[in-house]
């Protein structure tokens, strides 16, 4: 084994700079070994500092403000949308939608879309290795509407049983709602071919992107997505802002989401008529600041490369599935490093992943333990909890080695 | 992490003394924290004189959990049902030996958790969240 330092294409070293807590050290001589980057990414300072500006310089509330302090946040806020439908390969800005998280803009699609165009006997078909936020909406309306969900169930080795999904779609589902990549398994599911699929047979498809579009390059257009659900803060912005991508026609028949100020167009005492997209589905106050931070830190994943960072997260996910199978009682799940993001899902027979998570944990090694919010896919392999290490852009081998070492080291203790 | 999982901890965890189920019995609750997974069961005997003449648990977790509860049951034997209303979560902690974070808190008080709601019924463990 060569221990190298990421792919020759990503500056670790140089990134690593531009995240002030990679600095710290949990205790004297114990530096962070940050592996949980699928629960919420560290941020860079170009984005803390992005945020640190507005407030200091550009605060004013947004839209309709005739004084130049509220002309500039809006040129800002507005600027951030138009970056983030490029970065997503969207036909335009407005059909970029701001949430608060990925769980709102599933929601935001359930109170809308579905709960218009969806009616007692249809079928959703979502997958078992959907994250809660991509399952508990849709039972919620299933269960108000009588609707039917359908799952594609995974493979051993955390596949979507694909003949199967062939098989659902031959029931006319009306909806389509799947992970683009699992935060348990890391899988990259075959989406573009399974949206192409939906499509054929008359479903309208949704992809949550929570944990692909930080990671590699995602492009609506070529996905075939009709809806994308991601996240700010785990794509190196600020947490409170999530972003809703849905096609023009789809959006502008859809009804408003939330009612209150900016959505609307006209207000009298006993009507309203609606605003256009993408304000429809914006009422209130947004997260400004935030959505400025998500702006900076799309523009500081571009200048690093998509396909960089996603090849630098394939290395290292092989170089960990490599040096775990070399410890005894470790079992990962998931697929191969080919189909696979930055994600080590593993249990070990000593002992229970709390007690994995605590004993890395006192190695400076940050790792999440429990269902990570994917109980059905947890029941599915017969466990109740999983101990997760997760990868980004700054992160490098030396790093997997201090998580294999603390790993090692679990058995000792428990020996 | 030493102080953590001092030996004290791995030894009742890897080797239970308190392990088992008992029937019949007259207290048993079972309980689980579906957050970690953990789950358990604690069966309780009584004497004549109303004092606990045995004590098992069972079901899985992880090591503070399990150790907890081990320690828990033993501690309780011929101890009335007074004196076990006046356990709490510091007398846990001083079984254990260790500081726990709040996370971790959870996991070592499900036992005394689940010994107090089957013995005095769900109102008297509020206190423990």
């Amino acid at each position: 084994m060569t221990p190298a330092t990421g792919s020759p294409t990503l500056d670790v070293a140089r990134l690593r700079e531009q995240f002030p807590v990679l600095a710290r050290e949990m205790k004297p001589g114990v530096p962070l070994v940050y592996l949980d980057s699928t629960a919420t990414s560290q941020k860079p300072l170009a984005v803390i500092e992005a945020m640190d500006v507005f407030y200091r310089l550009h605060n004013a509330n947004i839209h309709r403000g005739v004084y130049q302090l509220a002309e500039e946040a809006t040129a800002q806020f507005e600027a951030a949308r138009a970056r983030v439908a490029a970065f997503i390969g969207a036909a335009e800005p407005a059909e970029i939608i701001f949430t608060r998280n990925t769980t709102e803009s599933i929601n935001l699609v359930m109170r809308t879309w579905a709960q218009a165009n969806l009616a007692a006997g249809d079928t959703i078909v979502l997958t078992e290795m959907e994250h809660h936020s991509n399952i508990v909406p849709w039972q919620m309306l299933a269960a108000e509407k009588g609707l039917k969900l359908e799952f594609v169930p995974v493979s051993d080795d955390g596949l979507l049983v694909l003949p199967v999904y062939e098989k659902l779609l031959e029931r006319r589902p009306k909806l389509v709602a799947v992970g683009h990549m699992s935060n348990v398994l890391g899988t990259i599911n075959p989406v573009a071919e399974m949206s192409r699929q939906a499509h054929a047979a008359g479903a309208v498809v949704l992809v949550d992107g929570a944990q692909s579009v930080p990671h590699m390059k995602v492009n609506v257009r070529e996905l075939g997505a009709d809806f994308l659900a991601f996240s700010s803060h785990k794509m190196c912005g600020p947490t409170g802002i999530g972003i809703l991508y849905g096609r023009r026609e789809l959006l502008e028949k859809m009804p408003p989401f939330l009612g209150g100020g900016d959505m609307i167009r006209r207000v009298r005492l006993h009507e309203f008529s609606t605003n256009e997209i993408p304000h429809k589905f914006e009422a209130g106050t947004p997260a400004i600041a935030e959505a400025i931070g998500l702006g900076a830190a799309i523009a500081f994943l571009e200048a690093a490369g998509m396909d960089a960072i996603h090849a630098h997260e394939q290395d290292l996910i092989a170089y960990t599935l490599d040096r775990l199978s070399e410890v005894p009682g470790v079992h990962v799940y998931g697929p191969a490093p080919a189909v696979r993001g930055g994600v080590a899902s593993f249990v070990m027979q000593a002992a229970h992943p709390h007690d994995v998570a605590q004993i890395l944990d006192a190695d400076g090694v940050a790792v999440r333990a429990g269902h990570h919010c994917a109980m059905p896919l947890h029941e599915r392999y017969g466990l109740m909890a999983t101990t997760r290490a997760s990868f980004y852009l700054y992160n490098t081998r030396e790093e997997v080695d201090r998580l294999v070492a603390a790993v090692q080291k679990v058995n000792d203790i428990f020996a | 992490m030493d102080d953590l999982y001092r030996e004290q901890i791995i030894d009742h965890y890897k080797n239970p003394r308190m392990k088992g189920t008992l029937d019949p019995h007259d207290i048993s609750y079972e309980d689980d924290n579906p957050l970690c997974g953990d789950r358990l069961r604690i069966d309780v005997r009584l004497g004549a004189d109303g004092r606990v003449t045995e004590a098992a648990f069972s079901g899985q977790g992880c090591a503070i959990s399990m150790a907890s509860a081990d320690l828990l049951t033993e501690s309780i034997i011929g101890k009335s049902l007074e004196e076990m209303r006046a356990i709490g979560k510091d007398d846990i902690l001083e079984m254990l030996g260790i500081e726990l974070s709040p996370v971790r808190l959870k996991c070592a008080l499900l036992s005394l958790k689940v010994l107090k709601a089957g013995a005095y019924g769900l109102a008297e463990v509020h206190d423990l969240d």
